[in-house]
């Protein structure tokens, strides 16, 4: 398929304020000829491929309380037992049970478990992908201590693999595997950008650097919808007085390989940020707004190419943090009280939730914090490729009512994140409800009140 | 060899004889599977404080959730105690665990026995409703969950017809044997099924801790 077929099959929607695939006229779920059974086989094979300790140790264990239910804004907002998270994994959990597990044999000995079906599959696509954004709020409730979203992304290595995603995440995934990006911010696209913002806001711009300490990344989302993110990024570095630099040979920070479940394009995506790092010498590279950009490069960036990276991995953030509280980044005092929204894959499953309540402390802000917040934040509902599936926009919208409510009683003057596909979620929600409040990015805040030097 | 001799003999050796072979197939059969070495520069050293803190940090749920799972904690654990109390601190049984570890403690009295078997009984019997008319757990529930709730509730069942000597025109002997054999029955399956979260639950809790503290998350 070459790049104009790619844009009659799948052509993106740039306009709307959730960038993803227009929504299709006829949806393709399924990909590529296989029988029934051969997907399902392909679809078992891979899920256990990958299969260790650690997953058969949480496979084993699940006592079907039925209590991640409650941590799941799907399930809490719809009341629908199809959307409690570890049911999600139902046909894997049956199918690990009669191949894989300790006592496989008598399962099958015995005929205990039956053989799952393809529909049984096409009917959980469904549930792994439109209605879990892997944001791991269930993990947190489990009593067995079951990382269900771990599960789910394994889950998902093997729909890929049976030719079993949703239409829209599998476009943009093969997308981004064969331009760059899986939203249309091709090289080109991303320098004639750079250039734009570096005129806008008067900023130097750094591209393609020989030599560098530290390499910028951007998301696709901040490219094509909040390009003044390039901008911030550039004005804090360059009053750091950074060796700096963005490379168009390894930018995109998304990793839609690790949200579809294709670990060969997840592989692909992370090297070209790693051998990027590797050409410049960064001893540093920072991550942008982005939740699932942190878990592919931070944690399992090194795993994808089997060494350990010569480089830091740090998540915009976190390096702000740093740069305020080892006093080399200087910022003004906002006047305004705050409510911030974690990013799920920065806060609850990333570790860094301290990271931008210190950089809002630096700022002089009032953080009110939402009822459930840090670790315990609801997912704003976008997250794990949820926000490009247009089929899922009702679901989604619902699980944004929880945010809405729980941010108009913490009642901060602003509203703060740090990952930008949080914020379009936000945007696009906003529009949908007509709701008066407007997320705004940490980074962007930062850039806008630096003290000058 | 009567009925008693049996459940006290050849059926109480080879029941423990299944439970411990079986935990050891299956704790085995996960922890020997292969464990891939996690190349990713970790936020913190010493995830094995992490392994530990998660291991009793999922005892109670986290304040956010109280409002969504108090009560199935609350009757879990009534249910946890309960039985344990009846199990441990009954005097019959610590004379049973004295023939094999050699020492004793003190028991309670048994009208405190009765009282908390009447209340396990009970705590078992809500957790059973819940089970048949919540929309998720119906969902979720499969054979092992019943099952093993059977398996569960029959011993003390047995226990409570023994201690009272209501045997419905059974001998006192055949009710005591039926109760050896239902808890023999239970060392059978623990094994096998869902009641092997008694020793998963610190293998799948600190799995997650070790994990979360390696990335300085919440443990």
């Amino acid at each position: 398929m070459s790049s104009t077929d790619l844009e009659q099959e799948h052509p993106l929607d740039l306009e709307s304020k959730r960038v993803s695939v227009k929504k299709p006229e006829q949806r393709f779920d399924t990909q590529g000829e296989m029988p029934g059974a051969q997907r399902v086989h392909t679809a078992m094979v891979n899920f256990v491929k990958d299969f260790g300790a650690t997953s058969a140790a949480y496979m084993e264990s699940c006592v079907h309380c039925g209590q991640c239910a409650e941590a799941c804004h799907f399930y809490v907002q719809t009341g629908d037992p199809k959307y409690t998270p570890i049911w999600k994994l139902e046909p894997f959990k049956q199918a690990y049970k009669r191949e894989a597990g300790p006592f496989s044999f008598l399962y099958k000995a015995l005929g205990l478990k039956r053989k799952v079906t393809v529909e049984e599959l096409q009917e959980w696509q469904e549930l792994l992908y439109d209605s879990c954004t892997m944001c791991g709020r269930c993990t947190m409730i489990c009593p067995m201590g079951i990382d269900i979203a771990t599960l789910v992304g394994q889950a998902r290595h093997a729909m890929f693999q049976a030719g079993l995603v949703p239409h829209e995440l599998w476009a943009v995934a093969e997308r981004a595997e064969r331009e760059g990006s899986p939203l249309g911010a091709t090289a080109s696209v991303f320098e004639d950008r750079i250039e734009w913002m570096g005129d806008e806001h008067e900023v130097e711009m750094r591209v393609d650097e020989d030599e560098a300490d530290v390499l910028i990344t951007m998301s696709s989302i901040e490219i094509q919808k909040y390009p003044e993110s390039m901008a911030a990024v550039a004005k804090v570095m360059n009053h750091l007085g950074l060796k700096w630099t963005f490379r168009t040979d390894g930018y995109e920070a998304t990793n839609f390989g690790m949200l579809s479940g294709n670990t060969a394009w997840q592989k692909d995506m992370t090297k070209k940020i790693v051998e990027a790092a590797k050409k410049v010498g960064a001893h540093t590279v920072i991550l942008p707004e982005c939740g699932h950009a942190y878990g592919a490069l931070r944690w399992q960036g090194a795993n994808m190419m089997g060494e350990p990276l010569p480089f830091k991995v740090r998540h915009i953030s976190e390096f702000l943090a740093e740069q305020v509280n080892n006093g080399r980044l200087k910022v003004k005092q906002v006047d305004s009280s705050v409510t911030f929204h974690d990013p799920c894959q920065v806060s609850r499953r990333g570790g860094a939730t301290q990271a931008p309540r210190d950089v809002m402390k630096a700022l002089g802000m009032e953080l009110r914090e939402t009822q459930d917040t840090g670790d315990y934040n609801w997912c704003c509902g976008g997250g794990g490729g949820v926000i490009t599936i247009h089929r899922a926009d009702r679901l989604r919208y619902k699980a944004f009512e929880i945010k809405m409510e729980q941010i108009e009683k913490a009642g901060g003057e602003m509203l703060l994140t740090s990952c930008s596909n949080c914020r379009q979620n936000f945007d696009d929600s906003q529009e949908h409800f007509h709701w008066d409040k407007t997320m705004h990015s940490l980074l962007e805040l930062v850039a806008d009140n630096l003290v000058e030097n | 060899m009567d009925l008693l001799e049996f459940a006290r003999g050849p059926a109480m050796q080879w029941s423990l004889i299944i439970l411990v072979f079986g935990i050891a197939w299956r704790l085995f059969g996960i922890i020997f599977l292969k464990r891939k070495k996690d190349l990713a520069e970790p936020r913190q050293t010493g995830v094995l404080g992490g392994a530990v803190k998660t291991i009793f940090s999922r005892s109670v749920p986290a304040r956010a959730f109280w409002s969504r799972v108090m009560y199935s904690n609350i009757v879990g654990y009534v249910f946890h105690i309960g039985l344990a109390i009846v199990v441990f601190a009954f005097l019959p049984h610590i004379l049973w665990f004295e023939s094999i570890l050699g020492f004793q403690w003190p028991a309670l009295p048994t009208s405190v026995i009765t009282l908390v078997a009447v209340i396990t009984l009970a705590s078992m019997v809500a957790l059973l409703v819940k089970r048949l008319t919540h929309p998720v757990l119906r969902r979720i529930s499969n054979f092992d969950d019943y099952f093993s709730w059977l398996v569960t509730i029959v011993p003390l069942l047995t226990g409570m017809m023994a201690f009272t000597h209501t045997g419905f025109g059974m001998r006192y002997e055949t009710v005591l044997a039926i109760h050896i054999l239902s808890v023999e029955f239970l060392f059978i399956w623990l094994p096998f099924g869902k009641l092997g979260h008694s020793f998963l639950v610190f293998l799948s809790r600190g799995t997650t801790g070790a994990l979360f503290a390696r990335r300085g998350a919440r443990t």
